[in-house]
């Protein structure tokens, strides 16, 4: 009888890295067929949307507050028509006068009048409700309220129907708006990320019970729990790169029609809230971060499982 | 210590249990020495696949102490099993070949595991399936094979790296007479090159095949030894028995 085969001498038995297309072969790959990629593409694409709105809104809120950090608001409460002339002459030399003021603009009527058509109609008698007139004035510093209390003190000797207020408290309840919905966005961001490594761990853990005749072999022939939950890592690693790639490309391209649109609307304040090159990168990491979080999920998942067994 | 515990297998007073249910061994004490061709026999039932399991340290025994290769394997910590079962052959009952590869890749499987490079593996792998017959099947799944064909794809996976102790859980239960005769001349000639060989097996006819065999049988859990050759601790030299 012919002599049986064996390899030269004993087999070397290092603990060297079971990695590859050979290794990977031992868990089947069902790719874009099977449901992993997609449901990390949903979760990456409702991500990037979360996260470029949150940046969105958080650019608005810096864009508005720088604005209006130096503005000030002079009201001259007079109902008659010729004093009100008056004092507004003399505010706004008196304010001209001061170093901190950098600029002074009369609202003009026409402007006033518009800005009240909703609630007045057209052609309100400036007799019958009398209009306040407005001075919006910028200041060469924050409108803090000792600047504006020194103001006032002017004001109160040239003007005394002159009403001066920060225009920054008037938007507060806007900017603490803004703010919760920025932080809405971020939790939903990070909502998002828990659920998505939630998925991950379904998603390992029913591989892991698929292949349990697999991964018991492997483990009896010898394969070590970093040799095997490499396999699950690299298998759910290809899954999220596809489901990423997939997931960024239309978070973008709702990110890109949703702000659009809102340019298209043309306030002041919106258009204060688009994205610059920095924001673009931390949207791009958004799959990055998403394909390390869902393979340091299955490994740690498959780690946890292989513990179980001898 | 002698050449047995130190390079062998020593069961003392073994007894493995699953849950609260009886134990499925009892006070099993036994020394493999190396190089040696045991037959492990029993009737179904007397707990010979509870014994290779651990054997093949795919469980650990409820009490008592083992010691593998000068090793205690109860006390050793769980990261160190690997480079232990790289020592072994285990031909599973079942098979347990990987369904999607093909037979190539299940025997190469243990050599892959141990690093061993693809330009090292192709001629060897080629070779053990050749040698068991099954040249033409080499791509063939699991699944096109016959029971014969997959029992053999088994033992060619078994074998491959050359262990230090071959366990073969009824290895001749799905071939031919002319085949379970060749496949254990492959054992035994495994068996000549200094592998320890444990084949659990009901065949009475193949104890027969391999004459310098020594022979284990349990019963319900039991392990008889009449000649005395498994006695573990040893027989002291020139003492009573």
């Amino acid at each position: 009888m012919k002599k049986p085969p064996a390899i030269k001498e004993s087999t070397a038995r290092g603990l060297n890295p079971f990695r590859g297309e050979q290794a990977a072969q031992l868990v089947p790959q069902a790719r874009l067929a099977g449901p992993m990629p997609w449901v990390i593409a949903i979760m990456i694409a409702l991500t990037v949307v979360a996260a470029a709105g949150g940046l969105a809104l958080s650019n608005m809120a810096d864009s508005a507050r720088a604005e209006i950090a130096g503005g000030a608001t002079v009201q001259i409460l007079e109902p008659s028509l010729t004093e009100r002339e008056r004092q507004v002459i003399a505010a706004e030399a008196a304010l001209a006068e001061d170093p901190v003021v950098a600029s002074i603009r009369r609202v003009p009527d026409e402007e006033l009048d518009a800005l009240l058509e909703p609630w007045l109609g057209v052609g309100a008698d400036n007799e019958a409700v009398p209009v306040p007139a407005l001075i919006d004035v910028r200041l060469r510093e924050d409108a803090t309220e000792s600047t504006l209390n020194r103001l006032r003190g002017i004001l109160a000797n040239a003007a005394p129907a002159a009403r001066m207020d920060a225009q920054s408290s008037w938007l507060g309840p806007v900017f603490s708006a803004i703010q919760s919905l920025k932080w809405l966005a971020a939790a939903l961001a990070v909502l998002l990320g828990i659920t998505s490594a939630a998925a991950v761990w379904l998603a390992a853990r029913s591989a892991l019970g698929t292949n349990q005749d697999t991964i018991e072999v492997v483990h009896l022939l010898g394969g070590t729990d970093r040799q095997i939950a490499r396999i699950f890592e690299r298998s759910i690693g290809f899954d999220a790169t596809l489901g990423g790639a997939v997931g960024l490309a239309i978070g973008v391209a709702v990110v890109v029609v949703l702000g659009r649109q809102f340019v298209a609307l043309g306030s002041g304040m919106v258009s204060g809230g688009g994205l610059g090159w920095l924001d673009w990168v931390l949207i791009a990491m958004v799959p990055i971060a998403g394909v390390l979080v869902a393979m340091l999920t299955a490994r740690l998942t498959v780690l946890a499982a292989l513990r179980r067994m001898l | 210590m002698s050449d047995a515990e130190s390079d062998g297998v020593t069961f003392d007073n073994v007894g493995l249990r699953y849950g609260t249910d009886r134990e499925i061994l009892q006070d099993v004490s036994f020394t493999l020495h190396p190089g040696s061709f045991y037959f492990l026999t029993g009737a179904s039932g007397a707990g010979k696949t509870s014994l290779l399991k651990l054997l093949y340290l795919a469980q650990r025994p409820s009490r008592g102490a083992i010691r593998m290769f000068g090793t205690d394997i109860i006390t050793m910590p769980r990261n160190r099993l690997p480079a232990f079962r790289r020592r072994l052959g285990v031909v599973f009952q079942d098979f347990r070949l990987v369904p999607h590869l093909s037979a190539f890749d299940n025997v190469a499987l243990p050599l892959r595991v141990s690093g061993v490079r693809e330009a090292d593996l192709r001629k060897p792998v080629g070779d053990m399936l050749d040698w068991v017959g099954l040249s033409d099947r080499i791509d063939a799944h699991p699944a096109t094979l016959s029971g014969g064909e997959q029992q053999r794809v088994a033992i060619a996976r078994a074998v491959i790296g050359r262990p230090d102790m071959l366990v073969a859980d009824e290895p001749t239960g799905n071939v031919d007479p002319e085949m379970a005769l060749k496949l254990l001349r492959l054992f035994e000639s495994l068996n000549r090159l200094g592998t320890t060989v444990v084949v659990a097996t009901h065949d009475v006819h193949l104890l027969k095949k391999v004459p310098e065999s020594l022979i284990m049988r349990l019963d319900k859990g039991k392990l008889s030894d009449p000649t005395g050759a498994l006695r573990y601790p040893p027989r002291a030299s020139g003492g009573n028995s």
